[in-house]
């Protein structure tokens, strides 16, 4: 359960880092708080910021928000002991961590600028990826072919005579 | 309710008022650099030039920053013009301020441009503006990418950011706007040899060849006594 709230707080942070990434995208809010390197504008208005047709970001708020309603969904106490939503929160989270590393490809060795916010997205799906990759592991371990359950497995008293 | 609910309800509303406030308090283009000044004063600037002094041809060029044409003109003429007029002592180049009002942003760029003129960087800085115009097809706040095209110019950005908050050269700009309306400038770019406007009839951006020409012919003509 701690793994999918971990996963549900940090894609709730990322869905903001990238809704205002979006914003300003869009044009709203003026100049992006980037700090003294400023690389953002650069990264915000190269021919990469936009795929297919969209900005770039707008892909962060709709993936962040899907990581972060199947971790909420996840997390109903019916689905707990469910492993399929671990295998598709380490799915969700590994195309967002695929697409974060071509991303960060692209800044470092195409449009070399830095984007601090890019940067700040790029560790938080990093983290989402890891957690879920954890809770996946741990669930195939929990899985019912191999679990023990020590309730299932305590001996159940007989019936005495 | 569960715990974590809260939590992560209360982050939410912490998380969307931060954005709301970064949002709201993202400075844009300092007013005092990107409009009109409210007067106009003559300071005895007129222009910053490339060339040497004694070339005999003086070309004025009137533009705009965030005009495409200045851009493909600067890009992709001006190299040329450079090593074929300029370099050879055949020409002296100069660049006058026409900001265009249909342009959001034309003298903000140029403010940026005369900011880092007074560090001596004018020419770095133009060819920043004019080499990454994409800034100009956004329709976006370009203070903050205008900081780093300063910086990739080796402009001292504190000395940069005082400039364009105090506006300093606002007045030079529409000084230079002005003197352009005087001479007819219509357009940009818009040309002058010598005090002539060139290129009246000509329905295409002028070439390197097209400036021989002008040069050639100013050349011909004999020396007045």
């Amino acid at each position: 359960m701690r793994y999918r709230q971990t996963i549900a707080v940090l894609a709730l942070v990322g869905c903001f880092v990238a809704l205002y990434l979006w914003l300003h995208a869009l044009g709203y809010g003026g100049a992006i708080k980037c700090g003294a390197s400023g690389g953002c504008e650069i990264v915000q208005t190269s021919q990469w910021a936009t795929f297919l047709g969209l900005p770039v970001a707008f892909y962060g708020v709709i993936g962040y928000l899907a990581v972060l309603v199947v971790a909420l969904a996840a997390l109903r106490p019916a689905a707990l002991a469910q492993t399929s939503w671990s295998t598709l929160l380490a799915l969700l989270a590994t195309i967002g961590f695929g697409f974060t590393l071509y991303l960060t490809y692209l800044e470092l060795f195409v449009i070399h600028a830095i984007c601090r916010w890019c940067i700040g997205s790029a560790a938080i799906i990093t983290l989402i990826w890891i957690v879920a990759m954890a809770e996946w592991i741990a669930s195939g371990v929990r899985s019912p072919a191999t679990r023990t359950d020590p309730a299932a497995s305590r001996q159940q008293p007989g019936p005495r005579v | 309710m569960n715990r974590f609910y809260v939590v992560l309800t209360v982050l939410a509303v912490v998380l969307g008022v931060s954005v709301l406030a970064l949002l709201k308090t993202s400075g844009g283009a300092p007013a005092a650099a990107a409009g009109p000044p409210p007067t106009v004063a003559d300071d005895g600037f007129r222009g910053y030039s490339l060339g040497q002094e004694s070339a005999p041809v003086e070309i004025v060029e009137y533009l705009d920053f965030e005009c495409p044409v200045c851009a493909t003109f600067a890009t992709v003429q001006m190299p040329t013009i450079k090593e074929q007029l300029i370099n050879t002592g055949r020409v002296r180049w100069r660049f006058r301020d026409y900001p265009l009002p249909i342009h959001k942003y034309s003298r903000f760029s140029a403010h940026a441009a005369q900011c880092a003129g007074a560090q001596g960087k004018y020419f770095d800085m133009q060819d920043q503006l004019f080499e990454h115009h994409q800034w100009a097809q956004t329709g976006k706040d370009p203070s903050s990418l205008f900081r780093t095209f300063a910086q990739a110019a080796g402009v001292d950005l504190k000395t940069y950011d005082a400039c364009m908050e105090s506006g300093k050269y606002a007045q030079r700009i529409e000084y230079s706007r002005q003197e352009g309306e005087k001479l007819l400038v219509d357009g940009t770019p818009t040309f002058f040899a010598n005090g002539t406007k060139l290129f009246i009839s000509l329905r295409r951006l002028p070439n390197s060849d097209d400036f021989k020409a002008v040069v050639d012919s100013i050349s011909a003509r004999p020396a007045r006594r």
